[in-house]
């Protein structure tokens, strides 16, 4: 568990700083999922520790975001001050983007071939 | 302190000052949060991410509590975002067979879901009449916070605005995708998934990964990408609509 949680963190910081050195729109922790990914492709499997570390974690991903989601009740004044439309334009858009995407991508598979 | 003449404001005051207070409080919230869900069944509503802020925020409100003296406490948790996102490579290389299979249906729906995402946002923001700085801070709202409150900031918009955006957006969307995946007929996990991740970041691929293992791998996937195509395409399609 400590020895997969340590590589986790290891991964993160090398995305960190490749994030800061490149200059790359992308926050570190996204690098480091590639970069896991890439270390993980090229042994031909995912590293033990790793794998147990990260289910764990995984497993109550939802829990991760509490901290951050109670800044939208601290915050929520600057939603509540544009009003409804502000919520409304969130709904629908996310609503229109999802759809679009599952869409195009079942529309894909079958062309694809793939049958399903 | 004694017992009895207890003060409640005194008290609290006390608890508010323990920087394990907060840390017990989001994780008790959560475990609240989590039991409802799965009582009904892990229905879409009852998602445990948003009983747990509205139990913590609503506790925060009542007593007075300044938000950043919360998140001294709970920022433990709030760290382990970083190495959690990193771990979510693990359900994409489980199912690089199928992916590397299906990349013609990921590359289109993620061109697609990028687009349509920035572009549905800008047209229904303006149609609203909301301002441009408003706009600007909406514009990134799909990608996980970090990426977005970077485009935010360098298309002039207010990142901490974005920041609140992008968690009310991840909510609506962990809540809204299986009722609309299911108005859609859409019943492929790696189509529903692919679209959560694009739409609702992370949010919505922890969502995706409680429903489905599949599920979960695509949306990982469709979060990762759609954060550097979205930090590309944003401040180029800001142009035509500013």
């Amino acid at each position: 568990m400590l020895e997969g949680i340590t590589i986790l963190i290891i991964l993160q910081f090398v995305g960190e700083l490749i994030a800061g050195f490149t200059r790359v729109p992308v926050p570190g922790p996204v690098i480091g999922l590639a970069l896991l990914a890439a270390l993980a492709l090229l042994r031909g499997r995912i590293p033990a520790p790793v794998a147990v570390a990260g289910d764990a974690i995984l497993k109550h991903l939802s829990l991760l975001f509490v901290p951050a989601g109670v800044g939208l009740i601290a915050f929520g004044d600057r939603l509540v001050a544009e009003g409804p439309r502000l919520l409304l334009v969130l709904v629908a858009s996310t609503a229109i983007t999802m759809a679009v995407t599952a869409l195009v991508f079942r529309a894909l598979t079958r062309d694809g071939g793939d049958g399903r | 302190m004694t017992l009895r003449g207890l003060d409640p404001n005194a008290f609290w005051i006390y608890l508010a000052e323990q920087p394990l207070f907060f840390l017990a409080l989001t994780l008790a919230a959560y475990l609240v949060g989590d039991r409802i869900a799965a009582a009904t069944g892990r229905h879409p509503v009852a998602n445990p991410v948003l009983i747990a802020i509205l139990l913590v925020g609503g506790m925060l409100l009542a007593t007075g509590t300044p938000h950043q003296r919360y998140f001294e406490g709970a920022r433990f948790i709030h760290v382990l975002l970083g190495p959690a996102t990193v771990a979510l490579a693990l359900p994409v290389i489980r199912n690089r067979t199928l992916i590397r299979r299906q990349w013609r249906a990921i590359l289109g729906a993620l061109v697609a879901g990028a687009v349509t995402g920035i572009v549905a946002t800008l047209a229904l923001a303006r149609a609203a009449g909301l301002g441009n700085a408003t706009i600007a801070s909406l514009a990134p709202k799909s990608v996980t916070a970090a990426i977005a409150m970077g485009i935010s900031a360098e298309v002039g918009g207010s990142p901490p605005l974005t920041a609140v955006l992008v968690i009310a957006t991840g909510i609506l969307g962990a809540v809204m995708v299986t009722p609309l995946m299911n108005l859609l007929r859409i019943r492929d996990y790696a189509a529903r998934g692919f679209a959560a991740g694009i739409a609702a970041h992370g949010i919505g691929t922890a969502r995706a990964l409680q429903v489905d293992e599949r599920a979960g791998a695509h949306a990982a996937l469709g979060m990762a990408l759609n954060g550097l195509v979205t930090a590309i395409l944003v401040p180029l399609l800001l142009l035509l609509f500013l």
